[in-house]
């Protein structure tokens, strides 16, 4: 390490053009680009680990002791299609990589087997990763042939899932840390926020604010001590892009972190990460020695007089805590309640110090914009808002992942363009766009060109960018009242309008979602006052709660009852749930001609609501069936059936 | 006992620091070693950070991290995340309970099973996901968690 350590560094500080042919034959091999042995990798981030790739490891492992075979194996992150996990890439000495998807153990010998003898199988092949100087092989696709790559713009996610998350050299003869030493021997800090600033990143995380003047205004107050604080807390169910970035490519994000403190004047960064992130701790922990080793952290930074100490703290889990404020208490060992603002934490933060809350995917981006230039980014997106901005999609299709675009694309492309929709014969019903206080996009506002400004004009948000696809068999209302559940869980209760609002909303919601128990229960005169109130208790959150999380947590509930009402009144009148997702309200029947009268359904029932003669067919009485679904469990001959 | 306030204790060691930003990677400290966070634990870290145990207790209810009574033999993390949750995790989670006769955050008498929700696992593209005892299961159905979970149960001999 020691010894490469001078290399490395003349590669971080020249770029490639100064080199002798030597040393960029170094860099290919560095690169992974010329290699002497066989190379497979396995991608083994969290979605990979739960499709089972530590048994495919495992398995090539012992594959390679089996047959004798001198072969590298290495870690990689996820590639972005983490429906298709364990994703499984091999390169064989002056070929291209090839990517194939599914690799569970046993399918290990076979694969290998196959190429080995420079044969290709049939199946499970993604595609291959064309690079120059490599002979590509005959009848595999390239990855920018597919639609999922084709039509992405990776800038961010390049590097992720074929690099070595573990390998600083690799990242480093990738371009890695030309940036970070640009910054820190040609720009003042105030340069920097300049610079930032002229192109145009604006927060990812949801607010969309602009990165450079938060860093100018933490710059320009005098203090002892600056913080810049990174927030990985990504807490909406259902995105993964932040986990992703820091599981594929851990030194781009702590290159971005050394960038914005240097900004900023600050020496101390935090990394805020969910405690849940083991494997993304992992990789940054790692990381973080190596950059220690290297120099690149530490006191007197490469001899320029910076230093900066970066460390690594795990949040103990709360959705409130994606808030910045309310992350600043929880660094300090506080609850994590929200305080009001202003003084914004860029004038006083942590520990009362001015402090940048900046999240993972902001921070990646910085890198290329010192790199390439500001007018670089500039011309990526749109004019309001350039760049790119990665959403992960899952839910209700077959295909999930994550979708790197130019700001400006329209859902129509990410959704069906890019991840090729939902499955066949479903039809898309809508989209839910931000986490749970996000927004549902019905299909006609599907070609809106994605913008802070275009959403917020529609009424709608892009929150974190998580997208959750909802065709005909999911139900709109029981989504919403799962969001408010989950909302009112997280609440941290420190102002009214949202403890209890959420509460109430969550209840009334409920009452659509269950039959009435009885007499006394809500009925549909009830449940239809509470649909009215949904639309007065929105307003009154919207207005009155202190932070994002009381102020958005109304949306969803806004937003369907905008664009999907009319599943609102086929729950309250007809209850009745069109896509039969919600279990309470469905109706229960038996199959005459499949029922044998063993009559086990009608001694289990526990509103003595089936009837009938033994070895005869039964029947339910609708009127006093409870839809609690025991019979459907019971039944040996799947009689029961439901609509 | 004697054995849990020596391991306490060494813990409270490592953070010389009497700062209250020490709170959290204290109790944090204290969940990965026991599993969750006991009384003792809990008056111990107030004296040692000089904070009223009504703090400390306040601080670690807040968070969902903590837990405060000790995990079963097997412990149960079912995601519901909002892609598990369309896959039909909430279906799952009502058969867990029916079939360990436990709710969330809670342990089966025999101290066989332990049951936690987790807003999400991160593995959207293999909903729904459980993890037992840090193996995974993923797309799995009602049918498939009742099987899952009788395993277990023989594997225990119980």
């Amino acid at each position: 390490m020691q010894a490469d350590r001078e290399f490395l560094l003349k590669l971080a500080q020249h770029g490639p053009s100064e080199l002798t042919p030597d040393e960029l034959r170094q860099t290919e091999l560095l690169r992974k680009i010329q290699i002497t042995k066989p190379l497979v990798m396995v991608n083994s981030s969290t979605s990979g680990i739960v499709a089972g790739s530590m048994r495919t490891w495992e398995a090539i492992e012992q594959y390679a002791v089996d047959r004798s075979i001198d072969l590298d194996l290495a870690e990689t992150g996820s590639i972005g299609l983490s429906s298709e996990d364990p994703v499984v890439s091999v390169q064989l000495p002056g070929r291209t990589r090839i990517f194939f998807s599914r690799i569970t153990a046993e399918k290990v010998p076979s694969l290998l087997d196959d190429l080995f003898h420079q044969v290709v199988p049939e199946h499970n092949v993604i595609g291959q990763l064309q690079r120059e100087g490599q002979e590509s092989w005959k009848d595999v696709r390239s990855l920018d042939d597919i639609p999922y790559f084709a039509l992405q713009d990776r800038i961010v996610m390049e590097s992720c899932g074929i690099i070595d998350p573990f390998s600083f050299e690799e990242y480093v003869a990738g371009g890695g840390f030309t940036a970070f030493l640009k910054t820190i021997r040609s720009y003042t800090f105030s340069e920097v926020c300049e610079l930032v600033s002229e192109s145009g990143l604006r927060g990812r995380s949801g607010g969309g604010f602009s990165a450079g003047e938060k860093w100018k205004a933490a710059f320009r107050t005098p203090s002892d001590q600056k913080f810049l604080v990174c927030n990985a807390e990504e807490s909406d169910p259902g995105a993964f892009m932040d986990r992703t970035l820091m599981e594929g490519n851990p030194f781009q994000l702590l290159e971005g972190i050394s960038i914005a403190a240097y900004a900023i004047g600050s020496n101390r960064a935090y990394i805020y990460i969910r405690s849940e992130y083991k494997d993304a701790i992992r990789r940054i922990n790692s990381a973080i020695k190596n950059l220690r080793e290297m120099g690149l952290l530490g006191d007197n930074i490469l001899d320029s007089g910076y230093n900066l100490q970066i460390s690594l703290r795990k949040g103990p889990g709360a959705f409130v805590c994606g808030e910045e404020t309310a992350l600043i208490a929880s660094l300090e060992g506080r609850r994590g309640m929200p305080s009001s603002k202003p003084p914004y934490p860029s004038t006083s933060g942590y520990l009362g110090r001015p402090t940048v809350v900046n999240n993972v995917e902001t921070l990646s981006n910085l890198p290329g914009i010192i790199r390439f230039g500001p007018d670089w980014f500039r011309g990526i997106g749109t004019e309001d808002c350039p760049g790119t901005k990665i959403f992960s999609i899952s839910g209700r299709l077959p295909m999930a992942g994550l979708v790197e675009v130019p700001m400006g694309t329209s859902f129509d492309t990410i959704v069906n363009k890019i991840m090729g929709g939902v499955g066949r014969g479903r039809e898309l019903k809508a989209l839910h766009v931000g986490g749970p206080s996000g927004c549902m996009v019905p299909v006609e506002q599907m070609d809106v060109a994605v913008t802070y400004e275009n959403l917020k004009e529609k009424g709608l948000i892009m929150g974190s960018g998580g997208i959750v696809v909802m065709d005909d068999q999911s139900c709109v209302v029981n989504t919403v009242r799962y969001f408010m559940e989950y909302l009112h869980k997280q609440s941290c209760g420190k102002c009214i309008p949202c403890r209890e609002g959420t509460r109430r909303m969550a209840e009334i919601l409920g009452s659509f979602t269950r039959k009435p128990a009885d007499e006394e229960d809500r009925t549909t005169l009830e449940s239809f006052k509470g649909l009215m109130r949904l639309e007065t208790l929105a307003e009154v959150m919207k207005d009155t709660s202190l932070c994002g999380l009381g102020q958005n947590a109304p949306n969803p509930v806004v937003s369907t009852l905008k664009y999907f009402r009319n599943e609102y009144e086929e729950h309250i009148f007809d209850r009745r749930c069109p896509s039969n997702s919600c279990t309470e309200l469905r109706s229960w029947f038996i199959d005459v001609d499949l029922c044998t009268g063993c009559s086990i359904c009608a001694k289990r029932c526990p509103s003595e609501a089936i009837i009938g003669a033994a070895r005869h067919p039964y029947f339910i009485v609708q009127e006093k069936c409870i839809g609690c679904g025991i019979c459907y469990e019971v039944c040996k001959f799947t009689a029961v059936y439901y609509k | 006992m004697v054995d849990d306030t020596a391991r306490i204790d060494e813990i409270l060691g490592r953070f010389p620091q009497i700062k209250r930003n020490a709170l959290i990677p204290l109790l944090q400290a204290v969940q990965d070693e026991f599993g969750y966070i006991s009384e003792e634990a809990i008056s111990s870290i107030g004296s040692h950070l000089s904070l009223p145990t009504s703090k400390v207790y306040g601080l670690a209810t807040f968070y969902n991290q903590f837990s405060f009574s000790p995990r079963g033999f097997y412990h149960v993390v079912l995601c519901n995340g909002t892609s598990c949750h369309m896959s039909g995790a909430g279906e799952l989670l009502s058969e867990i309970c029916k079939l360990l006769d436990i709710n969330d955050g809670e342990t089966t008498r025999d101290g066989l099973f332990s049951l936690e929700v987790q807003s999400c696992i991160g593995a959207c593209g293999q909903s729904s996901v459980m993890e037992v005892n840090g193996e995974y299961h993923s797309g799995i159905s009602v049918k498939e968690v009742r099987e899952i979970i009788n395993q277990y149960r023989e594997d225990a001999g119980r």
